[in-house]
């Protein structure tokens, strides 16, 4: 505990000597106590100021505006009730977004993933070049969503672009096509994109958690004769089992608020088949000047979060938040 | 956690232990573990190298000869987008726009970091715990309610419209590392430092933030990485092009010179130039900053 701006709990070298039964004693204590506490919270106002005007008001009136039919000009006043809700969930296009959403966490925790993992495993050998490939595979992370969208939604140009062109020249033409124009390929050329642009990322975690697994373990498993599946199943991925989770919460996250790539790509088309939620709420709030009902969505969008986010700290996270910060700190000194 | 950079890819593994039987497992399986690495980064680099390249030709040439070397070689597309004043605006306004978050939300979590670590106070979890939930909170649950009241603040079109909500939803991921890092600085120091006679104020600025500097710096980094890439905000509030950011820029000039690929690939090479360079040049902060924010946060 290093927390020493403590008036009255002090103890040790520094500590003032304690206070005289006195009848002013009582009072000076109180004040000393009320001067730290105003002292402390002193600190915060900067940052709460912020934090509650700039996102805390606004997810809190997306709240209240839910449940108003609204264009966005002057307050709200035509109150509708849940109609926004009842419509949204009748709505073929939103239970997309849905499903889409669903999809992209399925694609992602089966093949993404356990890619990055495979990736992470491998780089996690000394061997040559392995900074460079650490690099390059982190590299399109740090690029922005808007340019990653440009180039691969020119990359994926129908017959021009690259893909079609390099498949069309070992003779596979018939396998590419209209990527991000045909219904039925769009969400799989987009989890390819995410994929390259994000299992970098992934990466680098695992392999931060990688690097401070105690080699020993590994090394008595060896000596037990463990060959390299057993010790990779037994006593790697237990001990990863930490930074996988978070790395999955995170991808979940991730995938319900997607949105920069979908925009800049394909705006949600072909018809609406590669919209996510986060694209039908712009769609509506700032394209069709339906504030209200957009903000139905963004409460939906807030309540699956939050559910997630709780339901994932109660039964996944709880019992890693010790591992997880010993994990990270094992390995550095 | 905070010394998560530290234990980040560039620590060398140990030696291999002086027997021989790993090293002969090395050579055996070093062959299609290369073939593995080198195909993945292919994939990676290809498209990368690919827009180079197409940079390098005009729109013409592109469509006769997509895959080979440029011939012959074609400046004009990157010179003209250098020569033009658009793109260093945009360059422009990208960096003021990133460096004012930074240093806005670095500062302003930093005091808050410093109170929620070395504080004992009433209600120090309940507010950890509001600013924390914030991590959870997707920005699109905000963005109409915050681009109404942009609006009625006046900030449209002005970079203060961008600055602070970027800052108030950095403040999340900054207080938890920051706090993260203040509480490992001993408390003798500031034992000693009160000796001496410093306020609470006195120690932050004298002692705390110059020792965390380590931190600060991971902080930066991801803010100013994250600012950099944003679109959804921008694209939001600028409606005029006097303070579009590059992934604005970007789009718009796809959408400009569709027909032009070439120019297109050319102005995406140069919009990339200046995260990869950053990247280059602060790997460890940010890869560092990313690992201690996921296992926080």
């Amino acid at each position: 505990m290093t927390s020493t701006f403590l008036p009255d709990r002090r103890t040790g070298p520094g500590a003032a000597a304690p206070p005289p039964p006195a009848a002013g004693a009582d009072r000076g204590r109180a004040r000393r106590r009320a001067v730290h506490w105003l002292t402390a919270v002193g600190f915060q106002i900067p940052a709460l100021i912020l934090f509650m005007v700039l996102v805390l008001l606004p997810i809190l009136f997306a709240l209240y505006a839910a449940f108003f039919r609204w264009g966005g000009f002057g307050m709200p006043s035509d109150y509708i009730g849940t109609e926004n809700f009842s419509r949204l969930f009748a709505d073929p296009v939103f239970l997309g977004d849905l499903w889409r959403c669903l999809l992209l966490v399925v694609l992602s925790l089966a093949l993404q993933l356990p890619f990055a993992l495979a990736m992470a495993v491998l780089l996690n050998q000394r061997m040559r070049g392995r900074a460079v490939y650490r690099m390059l595979f982190f590299a399109p992370y740090v690029l922005s969503e808007a340019i990653t969208g440009v180039l691969f939604s020119m990359i994926f140009a129908p017959g021009d672009g690259l893909a079609d062109q390099v498949l069309g020249s070992i003779g596979l033409g018939g396998v590419g096509g209209e990527w991000f124009a045909d219904p039925s390929m769009v969400m799989a050329t987009l989890f390819l994109v995410m994929t390259w642009k994000y299992f970098g990322f992934h990466m680098m975690l695992y392999l931060a958690g990688l690097q401070s697994i105690p080699k020993e373990l590994n090394e008595a498993a060896l000596i037990d004769g463990a060959n390299a599946w057993q010790r990779l199943r037994s006593v790697t991925l237990p001990l990863l089992a930490p930074t996988l989770r978070i790395s999955v919460f995170l991808s979940v996250i991730g995938a319900i608020q997607l949105f920069d790539l979908v925009w800049v790509i394909t705006q949600g088309g072909p018809d609406h088949h590669s919209e996510t939620m986060a694209v039908t709420l712009f769609q509506f709030g700032f394209k069709r000047y339906q504030v209200g009902y957009a903000s139905a969505i963004s409460v939906v969008m807030f309540g699956i979060s939050l559910v997630f986010a709780l339901a994932y700290q109660r039964f996944v996270l709880r019992r890693d938040l010790q591992g997880a910060t010993t994990t990270m700190r094992g390995g550095g000194t | 956690m905070t010394l998560a950079h530290k234990t980040l890819p560039e620590r060398p593994a140990p030696a291999p232990a002086a027997g021989t039987p790993k090293r002969g497992r090395r050579t055996g399986r070093s062959l299609p573990l290369h073939v593995v690495l080198i195909t993945v980064g292919a994939v990676m680099a290809v498209p990368l190298l690919y827009a180079v390249l197409s940079g390098f030709k005009s729109t013409d040439q592109l469509s006769r000869n997509p895959i080979g070397l440029p011939d012959p070689w074609v400046t004009s597309n990157y010179t003209d987008i250098l020569v033009s004043g658009s793109f260093w605006q945009l360059v422009g306004s990208s960096t003021l726009i990133a460096v004012s978050t930074t240093v806005l939300v670095v500062a302003v979590s930093a005091l808050a970091a410093f109170s929620f670590a070395r504080f004992a106070f009433r209600g120090r979890e309940l507010l950890f715990t509001l600013f924390t939930m914030g991590l959870m909170f997707p920005f699109a649950v905000a963005a109409l309610p915050l681009f109404l009241l942009l609006r009625s603040l006046g900030l449209l079109d002005n970079p203060l419209g961008v600055i602070l909500p970027q800052a108030a939803f950095g403040l999340p991921m900054t207080i938890i590392i920051l706090r993260g890092f203040f509480r490992e600085i001993p408390g003798e120091l500031e034992e000693a430092a009160t000796l001496d006679g410093c306020g609470p104020f006195g120690f932050f600025w004298r002692v705390l933030l110059p020792m965390a500097r380590p931190a600060l710096g991971t902080v930066s980094v991801l803010a100013v990485v994250t600012s950099w890439n944003n679109f959804f905000l921008p694209l939001l509030v600028f409606t005029e092009s006097t303070w579009w950011t590059i992934p604005i820029g970007v789009q718009q000039f796809q959408g400009q010179y569709a027909a032009d690929t070439a120019r297109v690939f050319a102005y995406l090479v140069l919009a990339m130039v200046p995260a990869l360079a950053f990247y280059s040049l602060a790997e460890r902060q940010l890869v560092g900053g990313l690992a201690a924010g996921a296992t926080k946060g």
